[in-house]
């Protein structure tokens, strides 16, 4: 990747003092590249909003440093900041017009009229609202209000966008445009966007990279690919997509290892990399779509279950698999031809494992 | 509550009746006193006929004017001073917690908690003692104490209702706090900071006990002028006045609660 | 972000707090020493010769012997004062709720009309409210007009300057209090609530007395509040409508201030006064200040 736009060094942010305190963030470091689409990811409260407040300079940062291109922020104001924000609520100025709020933030940094004027055709251009310079915010729709909002943050041609959940308030339709319009933006700008969401599938969509939060921590970051497909943590894998989780002890059997489940069935995990996690109890994770089911007897080194439930989805059929006592699974299987579901509920069935499907996790 | 009134199930026994008795009790009086501020006759309350001439004739009273100008100087000094206290009080205490914000919040609604009396006789002897010369000083002094409860209110409920984060907008688009509050808080606040000014005017143009007290030789206010006339008898003169008092109220109030309304 | 910081908080608030401080703060406290003073010779006080005669004065006199008699004259006065502001109270509510539930089931728009409607006399000048009714209730007044003209009454009304003139004139002060606070209650009322109790079988009577007056119960209690404290403190009524001869404790704390001249027993009455009122309001906000959130 390129060179680095925002680096976070060991931040930490506590509110309130005593026993009161909330520490919303706990010691994350993280570097932004330029150019990059970067998504904080995570569920209410799991200091990713912080996080981006203390990058525009609303909150301060209780430990550690932020530095933009190499140059400490902390102490900067958010008005001495080269960064803008969308802010969920848009917070467009109600008694401005729309080309006010445009060019507002060219005024403050006294770039002349004129300048101001065409920065603000050119950004209403952008957004495709050019015709909507003269109405007041109110006399906008939502999904309307949202452009302008990103067009007021972008007329400054910022270093970093920052975007706190800007998609929220949008219905879904409208939801899935902006994604298509937000990931336009960010590369017909080149402007490193840093953007916050609890979707996982909007951030799936968008991101060059996410960083998945929870309780103040970063626990991965990667690719969307990676952060689907190589989750680290148990959490990662169940907060973006369905997973199924299989908790047993590892043990070596002969020149592989295996996962023996409570109900004392065998998961190979030959070519999968176990860490640390021999003579351990460990949780490994496996993406519904990746397993594999055959007809009871067919397999030697799968697993045996019960059919306890098939639920049909059009585009795909879900089944609900008993192994054991204490194990479920959840197969998804695709429906290609039309033809009638394969297994019935109450049908003996093998599943087996592949070996690139399985992950490791960190409860 | 969101009912269909056409809806018999909403309809409860002497509801109706009882809201249009409590309107016309509330409304009766003022209407009456309107009319016969028109009546042209000499004994004030039996109708011969329309005449504005008592209007004249109040409109033509020295004493009464001059009585009108003390209200009128009172109640803009009192109104201008208790505005800005009352616009920078609120500025101080919307969002954000700090301690002694109880104490505060107290202290600046303790006008409206204390009797009127209590507040007259007491400002009374404090300004007896402290050497305040009982006049049109010792009244804008008194009436800007509970004109500034009046005023924060509105300005209090305007900043409690607007976003946050415009003014963390303005900062993230390079307004230093200062540009800020002139190019965004100050004109989101402008109609209640009005609205707030109209009503502690027309509360100190109203005001009777405190000025009654606290005023001395030269500073009869209009309602001091008008108690006196009604004390001596109901006259065409005192229903002309009066009605000119409730006027003015009934337009402040309406302007007031216009510009509260003014939303973006 | 908070819009100013703690610092420049402090700065902003001062002036206000120091005002209403300074000029409302500190009277009350020296009202509440001039309490305990002695009378002067000629009206005034002694200062620094203390004395609790005005207190004692309000349930006793001296006798020309020096020997402590009760005196009830003062205590008829507060008891009057009670009298009239409960039944103004219970006025203010048998009027005030119908209207304010009449109010709520208004569309809307039209709901903000009606508590405009409701508050403008409010903002209206107090004398003039009570002129109106003086020319309404006097002999030979309007209503007098009407019921002779029907043939209901003839001769005098006699009602102007009796307490029953005085009650009628405070209900119609202090009515805008009862019905702001039962309607913001009965406004935030669920009307599924409602429609619940009558699909369980509630009839309309049961529905009210189960259902709606328990929901604005908060409402009620503080509009009770908001009106009896103001009535206590009744000035302008009394003296017009009641002619003067039904003083209430207002009017005897001006009366202090003005021929009585007694410094120190006006202070007394009003610092008992105000005590009350706060009392009433401290317990108000212990009691009933968290029932709304309670109730949701």
């Amino acid at each position: 990747m390129s060179e680095v736009v925002i680096s976070a060094r060991s931040v930490s942010k506590r509110f309130g003092s005593g026993t009161h305190a909330v520490h919303a963030l706990d010691d994350v470091s993280v570097d932004i590249f330029q150019n990059e689409f970067f998504t904080m990811l995570g569920p209410s409260g799991c200091g990713k909003t912080t996080l981006l407040r203390l990058i525009g300079g609303f909150e301060q940062a209780t430990a550690g440093e932020i530095a933009l291109e190499g140059q400490v922020l902390n102490d900067l104001p958010p008005f001495k900041r080269p960064i803008n924000t969308v802010f969920q609520s848009y917070a467009l100025f109600p008694h401005l017009t729309v080309r006010q709020n445009i060019t507002f933030g060219l005024e403050m940094q006294n770039i002349s009229r004129p300048d101001a004027a065409k920065r603000a055709d050119e950004m209403l251009e952008l957004v495709r609202l050019s015709q909507f310079g003269d109405r007041q915010p109110s006399q906008l729709s939502g999904g309307q209000q949202q452009r302008i909002a990103l067009a007021r943050a972008l007329a400054p041609a910022p270093k970093v966008l920052l975007l706190d959940e800007p998609l929220s308030a949008l219905d879904l339709k409208l939801r899935k445009e902006m994604q298509i319009e937000l990931k336009r933006l960010q590369t017909e700008t080149g402007i490193t966007f840093v953007f916050v969401t609890h979707d996982q599938e909007e951030a799936l969509a968008m991101s060059d990279r996410i960083a998945v939060m929870k309780a103040g921590k970063i626990l991965q970051i990667g690719t969307p690919r990676d952060i689907y497909e190589t989750p680290t943590h148990r959490f990662v894998a169940d907060f973006i997509g369905d997973s199924n989780f299989l908790q047993g002890d590892i043990k070596q059997n002969g020149s592989h290892a295996v996962l023996t489940l409570p109900g004392g069935q065998n998961v190979s995990l030959a070519n999968v990399d176990t860490g640390t996690r021999l003579s351990q109890t460990a949780t490994i994770g496996i993406r519904p779509e990746r397993l594999m089911l055959h007809p009871a007897g067919t397999s030697d080194s799968a697993l045996r279950g019960k059919i306890a439930d098939v639920v049909y989805f059009g585009t795909d059929t879900t089944y609900h698999i008993a192994i054991d006592d204490q194990t479920a699974l959840l197969a998804r299987v695709q429906n290609r031809d039309g033809s009638t579901m394969a297994y019935a509920k109450g049908n003996d069935v093998d599943i087996s494992l592949p070996a690139g499907a399985i992950r490791v996790l960190v409860d | 509550m969101k009912i269909d009134r056409a809806n018999p199930l909403w309809r409860f026994h002497g509801i109706t009746p009882m809201a249009i008795f409590f309107f016309a009790y509330l409304y009766l009086p003022i209407i009456v006193l309107l009319v016969l501020s028109f009546n042209e006759n000499r004994l004030a309350t039996i109708w011969t006929g329309f005449s504005t001439k008592w209007y004249s004739v109040v409109l033509g009273n020295d004493d009464m004017l001059r009585s009108a100008k003390n209200s009128l100087i009172i109640a803009l000094s009192s109104t201008i001073i208790a505005t800005i206290a009352a616009t920078l009080a609120a500025m101080g205490m919307a969002r954000g917690r700090f301690r002694g914000e109880g104490g505060v919040a107290a202290m600046l609604t303790l006008p409206l908690l204390v009797p009127e009396i209590v507040t007259a006789i007491a400002t009374l002897l404090f300004f007896i003692v402290i050497g305040v010369k009982l006049g049109l000083l010792s009244i804008i002094i008194a009436h800007t104490v509970f004109c500034i409860p009046f005023a924060y209110l509105p300005i209090r409920a305007r900043l409690d209702g607007m976003d946050p984060a415009l003014i963390e907008a303005a900062n993230d688009l390079y307004a230093n706090e200062w540009q800020a509050f002139k190019r965004i808080t100050f004109p989101l606040l402008w109609p209640g900071i009005l609205s707030g000014a109209m009503l502690s005017f027309i509360i100190s143009l109203d005001d009777f006990v405190i000025s009654y007290f606290v005023g001395g030789a030269g500073s009869t206010t209009l309602p001091i002028y008008i108690f006196g006339m009604i004390r001596i008898g109901i006259t065409p003169e005192v229903n002309a006045i009066s009605a000119l008092m409730l006027i003015i109220s009934i337009v402040f109030v309406s302007i007031s609660f216009l510009i509260d309304r003014v939303r973006y | 972000m908070e819009i100013f910081t703690r610092h420049k908080r402090f700065w902003l608030v001062a002036p206000a707090v120091i005002y209403i401080g300074f000029f409302m703060g500190l009277p009350l406290v020296q009202m509440a020493y001039v309490s305990i003073l002695e009378r002067g010779a000629n009206g005034g006080v002694n200062w620094g010769s203390f004395s609790f005669d005005s207190y004692i004065s309000f349930i006793f006199e001296r006798d020309l012997m020096d020997n402590l008699m009760v005196n009830t004259d003062y205590l008829q006065i507060f008891l009057r004062s009670f009298g009239l502001s409960a039944l103004t109270t219970v006025l203010a509510l048998i009027l005030g709720f119908p209207t304010a539930f009449y109010i709520a089931m208004q569309p809307q728009k039209r709901r903000n009309m009606f508590i405009f409607l409701v508050t403008i006399p409010f903002w209206t000048n107090i004398l003039v409210r009570n002129y109106a009714w003086m020319l309404l209730l006097r002999n030979g007044g309007l209503i007098d007009h009407f019921l002779a003209s029907v043939g209901i009454q003839t001769g005098g009304l006699d009602i102007l300057y009796t307490p029953y003139a005085v009650s009628i004139g405070l209900t119609y002060t202090y009515l805008p209090f009862m019905v702001l606070p039962i309607y913001a209650s009965l406004e935030k009322l669920d009307h599924r609530l409602i429609e619940a109790a009558f699909d369980l079988g509630a009839n309309k009577r049961k529905a009210m007395t189960r259902i709606i007056l328990p929901l604005a119960t908060p409402g009620i209690v503080a509009g009770a509040i908001l009106v009896f404290i103001p009535c206590l403190g009744a000035y302008v009524t009394p003296e017009l409508l009641g002619g003067g001869k039904f003083m209430m404790i207002s009017n005897l704390i001006g009366s202090q201030f003005g021929a009585a001249r007694n410094w120190p027993f006006g202070s007394a009455l009003g610092f008992v006064l105000l005590a009350m009122v706060l009392l009433a309001m401290l317990v108000y906000s212990l009691k009933f200040k968290k029932l709304p959130e309670d109730a949701s």
